[in-house]
């Protein structure tokens, strides 16, 4: 029996979704990105079962292109997160906030 | 399957800019003794690029290169220039910068031409994926950018709260992109909006196109997606807000246009409507909460959130005249607010303490020429008319009114007479004040040149706008 499309969708949506939460109630900053990661993953099921489901490869396609790109943001923000480690010995959101009016 | 001559030739800027900023990489590797050879790279590179966009300035609409992915043509040269003028007047601003790190290391003009590369990218996309893969580009590199003051605890605030933010703009916009491409079957702009009609899921669609929305408004900073805006412009570097906040915003109005195209908004006008409120909210907050700051520099950001207003008014309008005058807006934005941040640039200590109105009075006898140019991208910000600044906001509201929208151009014909307000009040604190505190700025003859060349662009773009129209008016 195969699954329907639905599925896959009603999946990443809640993924999606869970990891938005975590992005908006969470306070450490490494956690934060965590949640986003979540989010891009859970798109990248949409892409594939969309292109399973077309039978059309760009989709696949697009899913490398979007974990490269995540992987090279993980890079960056995980140099950010030490820079700002190094400079005030935390990463809560909340205790970064010197700009503000 | 070789790229062909005639497609080589089509992104000639894109392959030299990205070209230059993979040699200046390797030469700051190379050659750490000769500070000056990444700074003058860089610039001949951006020249370089602004000369080979040229034969294409103007031209009739565009035409798809490498299988679709790319398109090429006047709009696509447009914006190459509007991206490396942007570019431009940032490096050679930095160069002159007080901030420590920044006029010696390589990397930051690697950085800035990456950037640089992934706008054009952005504006040379003929599908979603090319404009994915060159808005990451430009983000990433921003991100390191916005942190690149790093014994800053500012600038490093500022950095994360961009890469946060920013990553979080673009899972939705890659959920759009996903769901566009999961009711149409493909991800090609090309006779996109033919495709959005008459789907078994218009719903899906309606829901994918407006996470795209969310995400490109994340990335102009239009309320309420500003949240980064006024804390990333203030603790980032001075001439890294000056290119942020100009080519950055270009490049996620390149976007604006290519995706929502007139066609597609007349198809879906609860995304119209929405876009439209959305313009008049950044219009009025923006400008409210500018009036009260201290900060020149924060103020400078929330007009930025303002001017995002403005320019989506162009978008909303849906029509040529609005879609030519977001193009006009663009290009004298660019100069007037470039110019802008780079007189903060000039004007702010090395400490990192952020610069206040107070500082600045009594500036125009202390530094005239200074002071000058800040009157001219003051008045030009502001809308006044000999300069260009009124000719973008005239174009961008006639398409609104055009369009049946009068009531949105009414808010933001309201709202430039709030922000006069607080752009006047900094020329009149500098002319009419007699406080001699402070000292006057001497040397970086690069930044005041680069300031000069923009302030010349304006009067020129004011007294001539049909010069820039005419690039303007095949682009659509």
């Amino acid at each position: 029996m195969e699954i329907p499309l639905s599925y896959y969708l009603c999946l990443s949506v809640v993924l999606f979704v869970v990891g938005v939460a975590g992005v908006l109630t969470r306070r450490n900053a490494i956690v934060v990105f965590m949640c986003i990661e979540l989010m891009l993953n859970s798109v990248n099921l949409t892409l594939i079962a969309f292109s399973s489901f077309l039978g059309s490869i760009t989709g696949q396609a697009l899913v490398f292109f979007a974990m490269a790109v995540a992987a090279a943001e993980a890079a960056v923000g995980l140099a950010i997160v030490i820079a700002i480690y190094r400079n005030k010995r935390t990463v809560d959101i909340d205790k970064i906030n010197i700009l503000k009016w | 399957m070789n790229p062909s001559m005639r497609e080589l030739t089509a992104i000639a800027p894109l392959i030299v800019v990205a070209g230059t900023a993979l040699v200046v990489v390797l030469v700051d590797a190379l050659w750490k003794t000769n500070r000056n050879l990444s700074p003058a790279l860089t610039l001949a590179g951006l020249v370089a690029a602004i000369a080979f966009s040229f034969p294409a300035l103007g031209d009739a609409p565009a035409t798809a290169a490498f299988g679709g992915m790319v398109r090429t043509g006047g709009f696509t040269s447009f914006f190459t220039l509007v991206f490396c003028v942007s570019g431009l007047l940032s490096v050679l601003l930095s160069i002159s910068s007080v901030e420590e790190m920044i006029p010696v290391q390589g990397e930051y003009y690697a950085l800035t031409l990456f950037a640089v590369s992934g706008m054009m990218l952005m504006a040379a996309a003929g599908d979603l994926v090319v404009f994915f893969l060159g808005l990451e580009l430009m983000s990433i590199s921003f991100y390191i950018l916005a942190g690149f003051a790093r014994g800053r605890m500012t600038s490093n605030e500022a950095a994360l709260k961009y890469f946060l933010l920013g990553a979080f703009a673009t899972g939705f916009l890659l959920y759009g992109i996903a769901l566009v491409y999961g009711t149409t079957g493909s991800t090609s702009l090309a006779g996109f909006p033919l495709r959005t009609g008459g789907l078994q899921q218009p719903l899906l669609l309606l829901a994918g196109l407006a996470l795209l929305m969310i995400g490109l408004m994340f990335k102009v900073g239009a309320v309420p997606f500003h949240m980064w805006v006024p804390d990333v412009y203030e603790g980032a570097p001075t001439t890294v807000s000056a290119f942020m906040s100009t080519g950055g915003k270009a490049a996620a109005f390149a976007g604006f246009l290519l995706i929502f195209t007139p066609a597609v908004l007349l198809t879906q006008p609860a995304l119209r409507d929405v876009l439209a409120v959305v313009a008049a909210t950044s219009m009025v907050a923006g400008n409210i909460v500018a009036v009260s700051q201290s900060s020149v520099k924060r103020m400078l950001a929330y007009s930025s959130i303002a001017h995002a207003g403005y320019i989506l008014s162009g978008v909303v309008a849906a029509n040529p005249a609005g879609s030519n005058g977001v193009l006009f807006y663009l290009m004298t934005y660019t100069m007037m607010n470039a110019g802008a941040f780079g007189v903060i640039s000039l004007l702010e200590k090395p400490d990192g303490s952020m610069l206040t109105f107070d500082e600045c009075a009594g500036l125009s006898r202390r530094s005239p020429l200074v002071a000058a140019l800040t009157a001219i991208f003051m008045f030009s910000l502001a809308g006044v008319p000999p300069f260009a600044g009124f000719f973008g906001k005239y174009y961008v509201f006639a398409g609104a009114v055009e369009a049946h929208f009068t009531w949105l151009a009414i808010v933001g014909v309201l709202m430039s007479v709030v922000s006069a307000y607080y752009y006047l009040r900094l020329v009149v604190l500098m002319y009419f004040n007699d406080q001699p505190a402070g000292s006057p700025v001497t040397g970086r003859p690069l930044g005041l040149a680069a300031l000069i060349i923009a302030a010349v662009a304006l009067i020129g773009f004011g007294v001539f706008p049909s010069v820039l129209l005419g690039l303007t008016a095949h682009c659509f």
